[in-house]
This record gives structure tokens, sequence and C-alpha cells, in this order.
């Protein structure tokens, strides 16, 4: 069995509900939302199309019976639906979003502005080349920034997040091992790994072996030492690591690994805290994959859409996936095909386009020199985040940290507040909680990532409220308190075992009752 | 009646030729509230360390692991149907499967309740 | 520099708080000599000039706005409600991130929950996930589960199959040496795979309508696999053809994936799209991705979560189903307005128009001497066999300002049999005007 931090996740029924009180269980602004399905009716539309051409169908006996069950709403009444569902969400614009490893940063509108250009955003992947040539070159110059940036020779674009170019680079990896006719078993990585390292780690068939950490949060080299041999495919490393550290030895990691044949896989997750400072190629990597989701702030959407193109080495870069781009005779030219040594193809088409114009107009907006001042200010803030809590709080290790600070829940200990209690409490303060509970090799983790999109005055601010709610916490008889919290969000806290146990995973006809009226039948 | 613990917190009872096995008092409270029980087909053969049963919580997914080897006789279909029993009683009606073992004298390499309860303290 | 946040004062006041002399103090453990490296790149930039060179670089492509369009082949040009594009960028949307708090993302779940309700419907399936990159990846994760279901490794692929979807599950299964089987190229449609179907094979993946256009009634296949203990995965490239074809669901599909682009989604030159995955309701713990469920919050009201989280990397690591972790959400969000301001009238009347005006372009291009329209049965999409290589003809026609379709061969390089084959799609977005300028301009290239 694990020893891991089991968290509450029924909530207490002890606390009071702040939600009764009106007629239609709205409040104010905040108004309650059925679903589309329980809105909707049959017959009415939201788009007005035309009659279909009188033809005789060719569908080969196969036109579907019956009906779909899908409802019919006017424009308005989508609008309206839409416009609710978004009131009831957290966002950048609206407020500091500390989610440490997932870099939070402001989304330029521009971005969302050249990803919508005609003759950008509406080009089909399969026209031919010839009138194709500025997307090919646009697609040409993000790789070029990138490799610049990275200090790498080559650049995989098409994986479509980080976890899918971890894929592209531990096939990469196989596919330069197996051309050289040497078959590996093991990966090594750190404890702290995010979750997706492992699991991609055994989408490639290798089995990860577990590296530990000193007691300063960075990689054991001797640990790493007694683990490496003749069967160690590659070591995947974050760098700066998910403990919001820099790894020192890096240089020594990359030795270790290329003299027994292995190669240096690092997880870019966290190159927000050093593009245009460093180049990860010069620490001796062989594939990184980019987040451009995070370091170059094309939005998160609410879960992705990403992209997560992979820097490669020469050592691995004839293994890339097709399709990529190349100088041709007549200008730009994709190579779709390549029977020679590419390990194979990851998605369909050519990679995540719109997240490409985006993340060039971020890189071209900030220029080398815009990038690097990234950089300087994503590490000063979340330093200045530490240095400013950490009398009151617990960071986990000493600093200087990078862009995002670690604390753990030391200094809730004898409260009964747990991390997460703690975090439910920041949400009625206005903010979202920082990261909790992730990376695993601390207790009760709190991984802040402030970015450097904050003023001095918001971290300031966001500072002060964290102090007053370790105080409060620091009372002592506040735990039924933020056990409670949160108290004035459009749900508190919800019921994940009733979720997990008995999945109610879509809606069904006569299945789900309206908000309110489930709310006064409970 | 013997019971005896492993490291890894599952638990065994040896009752006459048949043991039981399940997980600790410890182990349910780690987890949290179970949500899912994957148990092994009646006749399936484990070695020792073997993974047996698999068991989630919401913010959790855990390996349970034969304490010694044998062959699965029965699995606990109450707590397939209600996996909240292993909370509620991870000592009695929360057990997971029934076993055959090869060798009883296996046990003995296992914790008795005094060692398991000191090595609790451990953690 | 417009979107940082920090003064040269702030940072003084900053550095003195923490103690250190400058910002490089902050940067002492990175390994001498790799700090501050010179880097080759221009300098910062106003909105005005950043955007003079995107303009400048889209007039070098010919946009599908401007001339006669009659591309498929995986992705297609549909319009997109102005209210869509619209509701997608709102701040709350647009700019939070997977909803790990959900008492503060409900906006997300709630649309993540209505949009796996609506794949689940269209699809024929009792369940779906909150999506996957793109179809061709859905299908890859499908082999897999597929596997993990039925314990046994073997895949077999129709050659109807998009070769995008084929490679990429190839591409995977090649990772873990798993055996596969992929059917030749069916440019007839006629092709049986019931004796590819032994007691090893984990799933047939079947497209439909084929990568050719053939629409095939899939029961048989379906009774077929589940005679050997294989599951049947049903692909669809083009998701409207669900308003009106009969869905997978209905012919004994297992898994269906689908590349959900043409509801919502910009064709953006291949992406970003949004892979739908929908399965029967007992195989939903060895599904992969996110996965949104009712519940209720501690006041009794409804609301809904992330849940059967520990199928996921981020709880069971090297165990998980996938190491799928951020997913294609603002994709979705699309699909699912899009989908709602059609609602049941409206993406059948949509998808009615569509094979309409597909019949329309076979008979006029049937018309042309020497073009022979393939499959009987289509959509919106079919091959046609041109007297010579479609390629060349396609690189004639945009000389002449049409895109007239995808060659074959661009899918099937190594394939001399398909050299003249083209793949040509009609949407709604195609007016009888622009089908007469393609049948004109084949009538001189040919």
């Amino acid at each position: 069995m694990l020893n891991r931090q089991g968290r509450p996740s029924t909530p207490s029924q002890a606390a009071d509900s702040a939600a009764a009180g009106t007629i239609t269980g709205n409040r104010g602004l905040l108004q309650e939302e059925a679903l589309i399905f329980e809105i909707g009716e049959e017959g009415r539309t939201g788009v007005d199309l035309p009659d279909a051409p009188k033809v005789k169908d060719r569908l080969g006996g196969l036109r579907r019976t019956g009906r779909i069950g899908l409802p019919g709403l006017s424009e308005p009444q989508v609008i309206r639906h839409f416009v609710r569902l978004s009131q009831r969400n957290y966002s950048i614009d609206a407020g500091l979003y500390p989610l440490g490893s997932c870099t939070m940063k402001h989304n330029p509108r521009l971005n969302e502005k050249m990803a919508r250009l005609p003759g950008l955003g509406d080009l089909h992947p399969l026209q031919p080349v010839s009138t194709v040539q500025g997307a090919l070159k646009l697609i040409d110059t993000l790789a070029g920034w990138l490799k610049k940036l990275t200090g790498m020779p080559a650049v995989a674009m098409s994986p479509a997040a980080g976890a899918h170019g971890e894929l592209c680079g531990l096939m990469a990896i196989r596919a330069a091992l197996k051309a050289r006719g040497d078959v590996r078993k093991r990966i090594l990585a750190p404890e702290s790994a995010h979750g997706t390292n492992p699991a991609t780690a055994a989408m490639c068939g290798y089995v990860v072996d577990p590296i530990p950490a000193t007691a300063e949060g960075r990689v054991d080299l001797e640990a790493l030492r007694v683990k490496l041999g003749p069967d160690v495919a590659a070591i995947m490393l974050t760098n700066p690591n998910t403990c919001g550290l820099f790894e020192r030895e890096i240089r020594q990691v990359a030795d270790l690994i290329h003299g027994v044949g292995g190669f240096f896989y690092c997880d870019g997750a966290n190159f927000n805290a050093i593009v245009g400072k460093v180049r990860p190629g010069d620490l001796g990597i062989d594939a990184m994959h980019i987040n451009l989701h995070k370091t170059f702030s094309t939005p998160h959407g609410g879960g992705g859409p990403g992209a997560g193109p992979v820097v490669l080495s020469e050592a691995l870069k004839d293994f890339m996936p097709v399709p990529y781009v190349v100088h041709g005779k007549d200008g730009f030219a994709l190579v779709e095909h390549d029977g020679a040594r590419s390990f194979g193809r990851m998605k369909s088409f050519h990679g995540q386009m719109g997240m490409f114009i985006r993340a060039l107009a971020y890189m071209m907006s900030h220029g080398a020199d815009g990038l690097r001042r990234v950089a300087e200010d994503s590490v000063l803030s979340a330093n200045y985040v530490m240095a400013s809590l950490k009398d009151i709080m617990t960071p986990s290790f000493p600093g200087p940290c990078m862009h995002e600070a670690l604390f753990d829940d030391r200094f809730l200990k004898e409260t009964g507040v747990t991390t997460l209690d703690f975090a439910k409490a920041m949400i009625d303060e206005g903010y979202h909680p920082m990261t909790v509970y992730f990376p695993l090799v601390v207790h009760g983790a709190m991984l802040i990532e402030p970015t450097e999109s904050e003023s001095k005055d918001s971290l300031d601010t966001f500072i002060g409220t964290l102090r007053g709610l370790a105080e409060k916490a620091l009372q002592g008889d506040q735990a039924p308190w933020f056990r409670g919290a949160p108290y004035l969000t459009p749900r508190r806290r919800l019921d994940e075992t009733r979720a997990a146990r008995a999945p109610i995973l879509r809606w069904k006809p006569g299945t789900n009752a309206a908000p309110a009226a489930r709310a006064a039948a409970e | 009646m013997t019971i005896r613990y492993t490291k890894d917190h599952e638990w065994i009872r040896l009752d006459g030729a048949v043991a039981t096995v399940g997980i600790s008092e410890y182990a349910q409270s780690q987890l949290g509230d179970i949500v899912f029980v994957d148990l092994p087909e009646p006749g399936k053969k484990v070695d020792a360390g073997d993974e047996v049963a698999v068991v989630e919580s919401v913010k959790a997914a855990s390996e349970v692991y034969a304490p010694v080897g044998g062959e699965v006789t029965e699995k606990n279909q109450a707590i397939i149907d209600d996996p909240s029993l292993v909370n509620q009683s991870p000592m009695a009606e929360g057990w997971f499967v029934k076993m055959k073992i090869s060798d009883p004298d296996a046990l003995d390499a296992l914790m008795d309740q005094a060692a398991y309860d000191a090595y609790l303290k451990t953690l | 520099m417009r979107y940082l946040g920090l003064t040269e004062a702030d940072r003084r006041q900053m550095l003195a708080a923490i103690g250190e002399p400058d910002i490089d103090a902050l940067f002492r453990d990175v390994p001498a000599g790799a700090l501050n490296p010179q880097i080759d790149l221009p300098p910062h930039q106003g909105e005005l000039e950043v955007e003079r060179q995107f303009a400048a670089l889209a007039k070098k492509n010919i946009s599908p706005m401007d001339v006669p369009f009659f591309l498929g082949a995986g992705a297609y040009r549909h319009h997109i409600p102005a209210a869509a594009d619209h509701l997608i960028q709102r701040s709350e949307f647009l700019t939070s991130y997977t909803p790990y708090q959900p008492e503060i993302s409900q906006g997300t779940l709630q649309y993540l929950f209505e949009f796996q309700t609506q794949v689940a419907m269209i699809t024929g399936m009792e369940v779906a996930n909150a999506s996957m990159y793109d179809g061709a990846t859905a299908a890859a994760e499908a082999v897999l589960m597929a596997q993990r279901v039925t314990k046994r490794s073997k895949a077999v692929l129709s050659g109807g199959l998009h070769p995008h979807y084929r490679d990429v599950i190839a591409t995977l299964l090649d990772q873990t040496d798993q055996p596969l089987v992929a059917a030749p190229a069916d440019l007839d449609g006629t092709e049986d795979l019931s004796g590819l179907i032994d007691d090893q094979t984990a799933c047939v993946v079947v497209q439909n309508p084929s990568v050719f256009g053939h629409l095939r009634d899939l029961s048989a296949l379906a009774k077929a696999c589940q005679a050997k203990g294989a599951l049947l995965i049903v692909a669809i490239a083009e998701v409207t053809s669900l308003g009106l074809v009969t869905p997978p669901g209905a012919m004994g599909a297992d898994i269906v994936v689908a590349e959900g682009q043409g509801l919502g989604v910009p064709l953006s030159f291949g992406g970003p799209y949004v892979g739908l995955f929908a399965t029967r309701e007992k195989y939903v713990r060895q599904m992969p991705g996110r996965l949104c469920g009712e519940t209720v919050d501690q006041d009794g009201r409804r609301g809904f979560v992330l849940t059967l989280s520990a199928r996921e990397q981020h709880i069971r690591r090297e165990k998980a189903t996938s190491n799928i972790c951020t997913n294609s959400g603002l994709c979705a969000l699309a699909f699912t307005i899009h989908l709602s301001l059609l609602g049941e009238v409206g993406l059948v009347r949509l998808a009615e128009i569509n094979h309409a005006k597909a019949v329309q372009l076979a008979e006029k291009l049937a018309g042309v001497k020497g073009v022979e329209i393939i499959p009987q049965a289509f959509y919106n999409e079919f091959a046609l066999r041109l007297p010579k290589p479609a390629a060349d003809v396609v690189e004639q026609l945009a000389a002449r300002k049409i895109l007239g379709g995808v060659p074959a061969a661009r899918l099937y390089p190594a394939e001399t049999a398909l050299a003249n084959v083209l793949l040509v799609t009609a949407t709604e977005t195609n007016a009888e005007s622009d089908m007469d300028a393609l049948v004109g301009a084949l009538k001189e290239v040919l």
C-alpha cells in the first residue's frame, strides 16, 4: 500500500449554507444555469440554413433513423447560457493565477487577432504547398526562434501538448538506440517528476526507475551513479525542477548519462524561468519539449489545446517525426513521408498551427530582450513571494528559487488546517489557489508560480492575503472555518467521492433535475 | 487464528487452511474514501508480492500485493458493490480475497500486530 | 515592454526585500558560462509592427475564402457561427486552465459535461470523454484501450482508414513492438476484413465514410469482431456526417473516435483540432483522458467535477491509461457551442446540405470526359479517378486559382495505383458557381 497524503474528498456537512434565500437560486449577478438539454426544445435552432438542393440521396440506405436527442436553442439562448457558464470560472484575466508548474501568464489579445487573419486561420493543411508558402515560412520562423532560444540544432514541431512532446522525445531516443542496435529497458526519472514522465515512458515500453532527491531538493548524483548502467535508455529530468530549483549539477548529469550511452531528456515545462537567459543546449541535453501554452502564452483554454514542439540534438534530429518543413529549391517544402530514419507520425497534419501563430506573435512582441526580461521577472517575483512569506509559511528548500516557490504544510502542523483547506480559503479571497499536493516529495505541497505578468502591487496584495490566512490558521481554533471554505463561490466543496463511486458522465432524459429543483428536493 | 501484516499495509488472517487478505486500518485512512476496487477472479495463482487487487480513492490509486503465495479462492463481491465497506470495516467486512496458501510457514516472515504497530510509529 | 508588470523601481525594491544585489544573483545555480548567452534574435516590437509581418505572411497564401475550394481528407471547411468564435474568446474560458478547483471552474466543467453528452448522443454511444488532441491520436488511444480491455495485442486496420490515422497508430504500437495488420488501400470500398480477425485480435479500426468516401454498413463487421472477442473501433473523420448517417453505435461499435474539427473549429492549417472519444459504459475505467462527472456540493446543489482521475497520469503515473494531460478544452467548447446553436434541426439540415451539394458536384463531375466517380454511397466527399496524375491536375487548378481537392498521392506517395485518384469534398460553403468553375477548369486541364 502506498503512503500518500490523504485529503478529504467528501465535504463536511457541518458548515452553513449561504445559498438559500432567493426564489431562483440566483444571487444577483451570479445566476444559476441549467444544462442545455434542460433549456432547449425540439424544433428550435440558432443557425439559419437554406433548404438543401433537391437530389436523390446516395447514402446507400444508411440514413439515420430516429432522433439524436439534441436540444434546440435560439442564438440568444445559447449566448446567455455560455456567458452565464463563463461567469462561474476563474481566469488569468480576472486575477492572479499562481498555479505552479502551469505558467498562467497574461495571454495577449494580439495573438488571438493574428491567429484569425484570413490567409492564416482558414488554410487547409493539404493545400498545394505552392499556395501556403507564407504558412510554411511562419512555421520555419517559429522553429528558428525555438532553436536559437534553446541553443539546439533541430526542432520537431508536430506534438500537440507537453505530454505529447515527451512522447516524441522518447520515441526519437528509442529510434536512435534502435538504429545502433541497442535495446534498452530503463528510464531514470526523479521522484519529483510530473506524472506524465513515467506515463510516457511506459507508453514507450520502458520501465521507470525513480532517482531520489537530495535534502535540498535536487537530483542525488550519487544515487544516480548507482542506478546507471548499459540498459538505461535515458534520464528524464525537469529543469528547473518541480521543486522550483535549478539543477545545479545538470552538466554532470548529462556527462553521466552520456557516459553509459544513454540520452538526456529534459522536461521543459518550466522553461519560463530561463527563456532568453540560459540555453538548455549549453547544458548537454538531447531533447526537450516546450509548452507553447506556458512559456509563450498561447492560452490555456480551460485545458488545452496546447502545443509541445521538441528541440533535438544532433544525435536525435534525424529521427524526428513527419511532417517537417524544409527549404526546397522553389521555396519551402513539407516532408510528409520520410522512409529513411523518421520514427513516424504523431498526429494528423502538421502541428498546432493556431498555437504557432500565437506563440510567434508573443515572441516577436517581446524580442530577445523582452524574453530575457520574462525569465528575470518571473524568477524575481517568485523569490519575492518566498522572501515575503518565509517567516510565516514554511518554504521546503532554501532559496533562491527559480520561477516558482515551493512551500509545505509544516506551518499548519498544529492547526488542524490542511493544505487543501488553506487553498480553498484563498478562493473566497478572490484567488485561484496555487498547485497543491504536487510535487509529491514534500508533505502538503503548495507550489506558487506568480509569473512575470504581475505588478508589485498585485504581488503585495497576494502576499498580504496569504499572510492573513496563515495568521488566521495559526490562531489555533480556525480549522472548522477553513474546512468549510469556500463560502462565496457558485458551488461550495463538491462531493468527489459520490462522483467517483457512481459516475454520472452524461445527461440523460429524465435523470437530471434542474438545479434549483434539485436543491429544493435535497 | 493468526493475523500478520506486510510493510505495504496488507493483512492476512489464517483460519485453518483458508487465508483472508485485506488492507489495514492505516491503509484505508491514508487512501481516504475508497471509490473502486478491482479484484481477481477465483483460480488466479499468485506468488508473494504479486499484484492481487487494485484499490482507488478519489485522489490515489494503489495496488494490493499478495502477502504470501497461493491461489485465490474467493473475492469479496460486497466491496465491489459498495467500496465504502473498506473504509468502514477494513479488517472484517471489507476483506478483499480469500486464498489457499501454498506454504503456511511463509506467514512467519510477516509482522505480527505488535511489530506492525511499532512499524506504523516509524512512518 | 507592454506585457510585463514590474518597473525598474519595483525590481530594486524587490531585490532589496529578498536581500540580493542583482537579478543574476538569483540565477547563481546556473553552471558557469551558461548564463546570459548572446542570442541572435530581433528586439521587442509594438503591435503594429508585429501585425504587419503576419499580414505579409498571410498574403503569401491562397485563402480558401477567396477561391473555389474542395479539400477535405480529414479536415473540413464549414461555416462557423459568429457567436461561437465570440464566446470562446471570453476571458473566463480562454484564460483559465484545467478545472482543478471545481468551485471556481463550474463553467468549464459544465460545458465539458454537455460536450460529453453531445458526443455520446451523436455517436450513438453510452459515454464520452472530455476530448483528445485530434481524431488520429484518439484512434491510437482507442487501440491501446482495446488492448487493455481484451488483454490481446493485435490491431487490424482497414484500408479505408486515413493514412494519418494509420501512421499514428503504427508509430505508437511500434514503441512496444505490438503486432499490426494494415489492410491495403481500399479504393473500391469492397474490402472484407473478417478473415484477418482471429482470437489474438484486440481490435479492428475502420473509418466511415472511408478516406475514399465510401459509406458502409458496419454491422456485419461488428458481428465478426464480437464472434472473436475483438473490439470494433469506428473512426469518423467528418463529424457533421453524424447528422445524416446511421451512427457507429447503432452498427455495433465498441469505441467511436472522431475528428471534431468540422463543428466550431477553423481549419487553421491542420491544428489545433479536437478528438472525440466515446465507448460503452462498461469500459469507462479503461478510457484515456479527462472525464467530467455530476455530483452535488455540500449544500446539496448539483455541480460537476473531474472524476475517475485514478486512471490518469497524475495519480497512476506509469500505470495510467494514457499520458495525456492538457487536451483540447477550448476546441471542445467551440464544438459544443456550434452544436448547441445548430440543435437537432440544424445539424440534420447542415448534413443534408453537405450531402446534397456533394451529390450535385458528383453529377457535374461525372459529366467530364475521363472522370470516374468511385464510391456508390458517400456523404460529402468522394474519390475520383482522373485520366492523368491527380497531383499535376491539382497544381494546374491552383494556377487557375481553384483549390480542387487532395490528390491521393499526397497521402499514399508509394501507391502508384492511386496516382490518378483525387479526393473531392463539397460542403455548405460551396456555391454552385464554384462547382461550375471546377468542372470548367477540369475540362481545360484534362
